[in-house]
């Protein structure tokens, strides 16, 4: 198409900035929220933290990350109907994410309740439904993903609640907490492990297998991630072995000492939270940029299977940190001291059970909200009496940010969308 | 920049805290009354006015620690323990204190005179009234670790004990109560009637602080049995 040859390089770099500023969104306030938890509980540092974030953000984007982003790049709009006009996609996605990176800033700004999936995803069918037509949306995946927003909450509650309850009746209520915290929480460090490399086997490592010519069956899979389970528990094991009981610790509280055994589980489950945070949230910078790079340079096939340039996934990785080095270190800083009240061994079974639905839902293809997903884990873990107070008002907030977040993402994607097509149409 | 979306408006101020917090003003307020009475018993009525200084002073305080007690509970908060106990709790702590400064108060206003006999009787029995206070104390300093737990296991099976301490203390109180009482009866003829009546009105009184102690403790229960 004569548009890409002559405008192509240019749209590439648009794409890619835009791309960046929404990463840099992300990084600035989502990644906060998916790690204060870990601050405010104080089994990290926020520079520990920041660490972390930066290392396994990383891994989980571009080891687990593929799912989500071809759900946004090709899964929400119904790329048949774009056949004849690959320029409206193009125009599309660039108004997309440069309408959910405003509407973020513009949010975060105001303090209204954002999500940056709620803010992609309505800016994509806001595009494709008003600019294009109704039937330019894929309304049967748009329904299930809307359908997730809902359930992936009650999910993560349900798994935090069993964790939480588990690690009661296993060591809160026997008379040695602290000994018997020792000896469990390699099981949960396995856990954290297991989960993580079965996601990645299945589903982040399968290219690369296949380039190298290697399958591995179900069964072998579990192998492996079992073996790098145990691996984790044995890490795991080593670095609890440096954890002594402190008697003056337990003038105040008893459980001084066993929630110092949670705070080096901690460390593990913020590695999960930041893995499954990286693995469905980068998605949501990249996969519009990863859509308009390979139309752009198929020259306009859309069919074209191409696989994603390695360079897209650095892109999103590199927003993420650069917000995470310019803003996201204050608002980490901010959160976590506003989150004094969670103990480790609450924030261990919240933080679990929120990565191993993000997780899942990632491997299955689902851009959900990390921070929603939380929210439900946390007031998992409230249910089974575990949380001095938690504030429902921020339930309020979800919906809010349902109700308010996918209509201006979708108006704002809209009036982008015609002003590109006027400028490059 | 504001961050209402962030994962930490989630988090309430949890309401252990302030509560052990003020149940242990409370408890330093009551236990002004032994220094007190020593001091009245003494005849010493500018040392038992300084004394009933701090009481008020404490019990002004426990007030202010009560009110922003309740400005924190919104009824949004979601807690492992009902909003209704907790403020229960708190109210019948509060009377803790303004029942020692009524107490106090009477004493100071009438300069009420111990008949002689009865003072080591009396002293005593404001002493375990004082030791009722500082077992609810103990118990409601349990409630971190009770959050700990989830309120379950070994630790609802030793705040029971605790509870139990207490009950059988507050016993021990209202037998000495009544033996006051008793021996005040026995002697009421010599003394004057309005003097008489206060005298009774004060150990009421005093009994009525080892009481509410023990209702903090009921109180404590019934979060348990749920």
């Amino acid at each position: 198409m004569e548009l890409f040859t002559e405008y192509g390089t240019i749209l590439i770099i648009l794409a890619g900035a835009f791309g960046f500023f929404m990463a840099w969104g992300v990084g600035a306030n989502d990644v906060a929220n998916a790690m204060g938890t870990s601050v405010g509980s104080k089994a990290l540092t926020i520079k520990q933290a920041i660490l972390i974030a930066m290392v396994f953000e990383f891994a989980g984007a571009y080891l687990a990350g593929g799912e989500v982003t071809s759900t946004i790049r090709k899964g929400i709009v119904d790329s048949s109907v774009f056949v004849d006009s690959p320029d409206l996609l193009v125009f599309g996605m660039l108004s997309a994410l440069l309408a959910a990176g405003t509407w973020l800033m513009v949010a975060s700004f105001m303090g209204w309740p954002v999500s940056t999936t709620h803010s992609i995803v309505g800016a994509i069918v806001g595009f494709a439904a008003v600019g294009v037509s109704t039937d330019a949306v894929n309304w049967d995946k748009v329904s299930t993903i809307v359908a997730s927003w809902v359930v992936s909450p009650v999910i993560a509650g349900t798994i935090s609640f069993a964790i939480f309850r588990s690690v009661q009746n296993l060591i809160l209520i026997q008379d040695n907490p602290f000994e018997r915290a020792k000896k469990y929480a390699p099981m949960y460090m396995f856990a954290v492990g297991f989960l993580m490399a079965m996601v990645t086997i299945l589903k982040g490592l399968k290219h690369v297998f296949k380039d190298i010519g290697v399958s591995l069956t179900f069964g072998e899979s579990i192998v492996w991630a079992i073996m790098f389970g145990i691996l984790v528990a044995i890490i795991g094991t080593f670095l609890l072995s440096r954890v002594k009981r402190n008697e003056e610790l337990e003038i105040g509280n008893r459980f001084a000492n066993v929630e110092r055994v949670f705070a080096v589980l901690m460390i593990f489950t913020a590695c999960s939270m930041a893995f499954a945070h990286g693995s469905n949230d980068v998605a949501n910078a990249v996969g519009p940029l990863a859509a308009v790079v390979n139309v752009v340079s198929s020259g306009g096939d859309i069919a074209a299977k191409s696989s994603m340039p390695s360079w897209i996934l650095l892109l999103g990785g590199a927003g993420i940190v650069f917000g995470l080095a310019t803003y996201g270190f204050k608002v980490m800083g901010t959160i976590g001291r506003k989150i004094t009240e969670l103990t480790p061994s609450r924030g261990f079974a919240a933080e679990l059970g929120a990565a191993a639905t993000v997780v899942f839902a990632s491997g299955t293809g689902l851009p959900i909200s990390t921070t929603h997903t939380l929210v439900g884990a946390v007031l998992g873990v409230g249910l089974a009496r575990g949380i001095g107070a938690l504030n429902l008002r921020m339930i309020g907030s979800i919906f809010l940010s349902w109700v308010v977040t996918l209509p201006a993402g979708a108006g704002l994607a809209i009036l982008f969308f015609f002003f590109f097509k006027g400028v490059f149409g | 920049m504001d961050f209402s979306n962030s994962i930490s408006n989630l988090f309430g101020k949890s309401p252990i805290k302030p509560l052990q917090e003020h149940m242990a003003l409370v408890v330093t307020c009551a236990s002004h009354l032994e220094p007190f009475f020593e001091a009245v018993i003494a005849n010493k009525w500018t040392k038992a006015s300084g004394i009933f200084d701090k009481i008020t002073e404490d019990e002004n305080q426990a007030d202010d620690l009560k009110k922003q007690f309740r400005l924190n509970m919104p009824k949004s908060l979601f807690m492992p323990v009902s909003r209704g106990d907790l403020l229960g709790i708190l109210a019948q702590q509060d009377n803790i204190a303004n029942t020692a400064k009524d107490v106090c108060g009477i004493v100071l206003g009438r300069e009420m005179d111990i008949p002689s006999s009865l003072q080591a009787d009396f002293i005593a029995y404001v002493k375990s009234a004082i030791e009722t206070c500082e077992k609810a104390r103990k118990a409601i300093d349990e409630l971190d670790e009770l959050l700990e737990t989830g309120f379950t296991g070994q630790e609802v099976k030793f705040v029971k004990k605790l509870i139990r301490d207490l009950d059988s203390q507050e016993q021990k109180v209202d037998k000495r109560e009544r033996k006051l009482r008793h021996r005040l009866f026995k002697m009421e003829a010599d003394i004057p009637p309005v003097h008489v009546m206060f005298l009774y009105n004060v150990i009421d009184n005093i009994g009525a602080i080892a009481d509410t102690a023990e209702q903090v403790g009921n109180q404590l229960e019934l979060l348990l049995a749920k």
